[in-house]
């Protein structure tokens, strides 16, 4: 390792001002401070701080996606070789094979994309390069079906980094969740790759229905009697396939198993929110309920409340998305109403419009842009009971 | 007696080096110097010239605005340098001790037999007066104003801090002469906060002529403004004045001796310390023959006076703070650290259980002064809410004071609140951003538009 430090020495020289390089500032920095956690020291204030820095966070959080990212990889081999009719046929470890093959290209395509444009404008406004987007580009690819093609990603994450992040100042500034953007850029610029039934299953053969369960589930609303029943028993009855995730959808959102073992790492590193987490949880229960008492059409009748906690992208939003500290609120008391407001909005969203079978990335997008006012109040109830005690004294 | 209030938001930093409750003798220090830069927002003013002699007690300086408070010379000797850095600011005036200290003498009495005017003139005169702080903004009280309260915490709760029923010890008479003398300042109660855990003292638990507050719990629990937004928050227009227990005693005994006696028990601690323990110093002390052959000399160090969080960096042969009763030697970590962010990190400690030094909660830490990280943006959210135990929003104040919004700071709670009481924050930030900096400055917006 001194090897390599004493080379980093050497060459730092060439990136700083006036040197050869020196475009290349933030980028050698980045890498620099990858390799080395920098020598400085705190110069007023506490003079000890607490090891964490965002590398730490940022990479924890990358650490929980993946058992979602590996069972996702799992999934799209399964899902492949089980429309071809060949599952029995095919051993564990190729249909794990299949999906890595598949998923890859589009991780890569998101980092070198994400990363690249982050470096630039990190290099125009002279800053350093934010680790923001280690998270981001890993949750992108995972919720994208596997068949998008790459350039759309590709374009997707372009536009989520510059219109969604850099506009605002970069990470820390940014008002909606950037894989959230990517996505919701996604859906409306090519809704024919981002919805219907054909893109969930890689190379799935013609005779197949790739139909996801919030697919079926919204069919249910037009159905009545046996043609709703039928329904539920060819497509929905087999929850615990939904709760494993061997069913169709987005790459890394299937398994709620596996995005629970995210939240355990989160909540347990206390780097996620358990608040938030808890809360979204429990509004897309309550919005459930609340469609189960009501009962007006099959959709709302069929499906229990708590299977709407399983199927599409509902836990993924919940952990992984809703939780971004930066698009999210802030105050300990507002974590609890966004959470809540993002579970019943998604529901709700669901079961009632049915252009909108995915409701959880626009419900999270929606809360996001709620969630400063959120916040105001929190502060303003502070400022009152401020206010008021001084009323109470007098 | 009053119930127990229990702090329980914060954080307990555990270090290595807690000083022993052994009272060791160190050579006397030959220098001894006062420190304006100690006094946040003081313009000091000299009254004494290179070379002039003076005493314990005779004044060096004063406050330009305010020139009723001196600061005042702790022993006797000679003037040898006043230290200035960039414009001429003045950082340290030296003075060569006597053998022997000489001192000013003043009206000894009984301060229960003294009016108001005739306390404050005596405090006012002998320089004693800068120990006492008020709330808000954590500066020398005004001698013009009343305070609403006056708030000692007989507990220090920081990293390694030091003992305060051993730094009173056999003092009870000092003690009790300056809380009478403290009485008299202020027309409600002279508050000492007490943690029946930790204090076990019959200085403190015999005082009279007090009300007593019983907290327990984690650091910041031994933080006076803690403990004042829990008993008697501050509102606009109020002052309350805050004063350590050994400075209670210097104000005892200015009244019990006639003298300027700032003589005082100090911590030594730190892991670089071989042995850590207690010394007999006097206050603004060199800490060369304090550290002479203490320290163990494996790395490049770094000596604190005062706290890990809190504290002043100074020099091997600098002098203690004026409010300070420890100092603390740590590592100073200016080395780069490979894959650092990556490792499971055993000897690393955080709030955060990303570490794996969450499974030994026991352990105690040798951390070095290395940032462990660059300056970020705000990401994280909920990571200062979880160590400040006050009904404050802490970002959201902090962020009023970067857009030096006066309105919003004043909403929000700027008055209740000290740089000290933000230090946990600034501790834990994953973004590594300067809190208490930022705090002191909202507090010098304040001073300047409300004045």
């Amino acid at each position: 390792m001194k090897a390599l430090r004493k080379f980093l020495d050497k060459k730092k020289p060439l990136f700083e001002k006036g040197g050869k390089y020196a475009k290349l500032q933030s980028t050698f920095e980045a890498f620099e401070t990858f390799l080395f956690v920098p020598d400085i020291t705190s110069k007023t204030g506490t003079h000890i701080k607490d090891a964490i820095d965002l590398k730490r966070t940022m990479s924890v959080v990358v650490l929980a996606l993946f058992p979602a990212l590996l069972f996702g990889m799992y999934n799209v081999g399964y899902q492949h070789f089980r429309s071809a009719g060949e599952l029995a046929a095919t051993g564990m470890f190729d249909l794990f094979l299949y999906g890595l093959i598949k998923v890859l290209p589009i991780i890569v395509v998101s980092y070198v994309v994400g990363l690249g444009i982050e470096f630039a404008f990190a290099q125009m406004r002279g800053h350093k390069v934010n680790e923001g987007f280690l998270v981001s580009g890993m949750l992108i690819p995972l919720i994208m079906p596997v068949e998008a093609p790459l350039w759309m990603v590709a374009v997707a994450t372009a536009f989520a980094v510059v219109i969604g992040k850099e506009v605002f100042g970069g990470t820390g500034m940014n008002i909606w969740n950037p894989a959230l953007v990517a996505r919701a850029f996604f859906f409306f610029a090519y809704p024919s790759k981002m919805s219907g039934d054909a893109v969930w299953i890689a190379d799935k053969a013609d005779t197949f229905s790739g139909a996801t369960p919030l697919a079926h589930a919204a069919a249910l609303v037009g159905a009545k009697g046996e043609a709703a029943t039928s329904i539920i028993e060819q497509h929905l009855s087999n929850t615990w396939d939904m709760f494993v995730g061997l069913i169709p959808g987005s790459i890394g959102e299937t398994s709620t198993i596996a995005i629970l073992i995210g939240a355990l790492i989160l909540i347990a590193t206390g780097i996620g929110s358990w608040r938030i987490i808890v809360s979204v949880f429990a509004g897309g229960f309550v919005m459930g309920t609340l469609f189960n008492l009501l009962g007006s059409n099959s959709y709302m009748t069929l499906i229990p409340a708590w299977q709407h906690l399983v199927m599409g992208g509902f836990a993924f939003g919940a952990v992984f998305m809703a939780t971004d500290p930066v698009s999210g609120t802030q105050t300990t008391r507002g974590k609890y109403i966004y959470g809540f407001l993002i579970g019943f909005l998604a529901v709700l969203i669901r079961v009632l419009n049915a252009g909108f079978p995915e409701a959880m990335m626009l419900a999270i997008l929606l809360m996001n842009t709620f969630a400063p006012l959120i916040d105001h109040f929190v502060v303003q109830g502070n400022i009152k009971r401020r206010l008021k005690r001084v009323k109470v004294t007098a | 007696m009053s119930e127990v209030k229990k702090i329980k938001k914060g954080l307990d930093i555990k270090l290595i080096g807690k000083a022993e409750k052994v009272l060791e003798k160190a050579d006397r220090s030959e220098t001894y110097a006062i420190k304006p830069t100690d006094f946040p927002g003081l313009t000091p003013k000299l009254k004494v010239k290179v070379n002039a002699e003076v005493k314990a007690g005779s004044p060096l300086f004063f406050d330009k605005y305010c020139p009723e408070i001196n600061f005042a010379s702790p022993v006797s000797g000679k003037v040898i340098a006043v230290n200035r850095g960039e414009r001429r600011k003045i950082l340290e005036v030296v003075i060569q001790a006597d053998t022997e200290t000489q001192y000013e003498t003043f009206k000894k009495a009984d301060p229960n037999g003294l009016s108001r005017e005739d306390v404050k003139e005596e405090l006012l005169k002998s320089g004693l007066w800068c120990y006492l702080r008020q709330r808000p903004y954590d500066v020398i009280a005004k001698p013009l104003e009343t305070p609403k309260a006056i708030f000692i915490s007989a507990f220090d709760t920081a990293p390694l801090a030091a003992d305060f029923d051993f730094l009173v010890e056999g003092e009870s008479e000092a003690f009790q002469a300056g809380i009478n003398a403290l009485a008299k300042l202020t027309d409600g109660k002279v508050n000492l906060n007490i943690n029946p855990n930790l204090n076990q003292s019959k200085v403190f638990s015999d005082a009279k002529n007090v009300a007593i507050n019983k907290f327990t719990g984690i650091h910041p629990a031994g933080n006076v403004g803690v403990q004042i937004h829990h008993v008697d928050p501050i509102n606009k227009g109020e002052v309350v004045w805050v004063i350590r227990p050994q400075e209670v005693v210097f104000i005892g005994r200015l009244f019990t001796k006639g003298i300027y006696d700032v003589s005082r028990k100090i911590a030594l601690c730190g892991s670089e310390v071989k042995t850590p323990c207690y010394f007999e110093t006097i206050q603004g002390a060199s800490v060369r023959n304090i550290l002479k052959g203490k320290l163990k000399d494996e790395q490049k160090i770094r000596v604190i006076s005062g706290n890990v969080l809190t504290g002043t960096q100074i020099f091997e042969d600098g002098f203690i703070g004026s409010y300070d009763s420890q100092l603390t030697v740590i590592p100073e970590g200016n080395q780069f650290e490979f894959l650092g962010w990556a490792l499971p990190g055993l000897n690393k400690f955080s709030m955060s259980k990303s570490f794996f030094s969450w499974l030994m909660p026991k352990k105690e830490y040798r951390l070095d002064a290395n940032m462990h990280g660059e300056h970020r943006a705000y990401v994280v959210s909920g990571e200062y809410e979880k160590v400040l135990p006050m009904d404050i929003l802490p970002v959201h104040l902090v962020k009023s004071i970067m857009i030096e919004d006066i309105d919003r700071m004043e909403q929000l709670g700027i008055y209740e609140v000290a740089p000290e009481d933000f230090a946990l924050c600034e501790f834990v930030c994953t973004s590594k951003i300067n809190v208490q900096d930022i705090i002191r400055q909202g507090i010098g917006l304040m001073i300047k538009e409300m004045s």
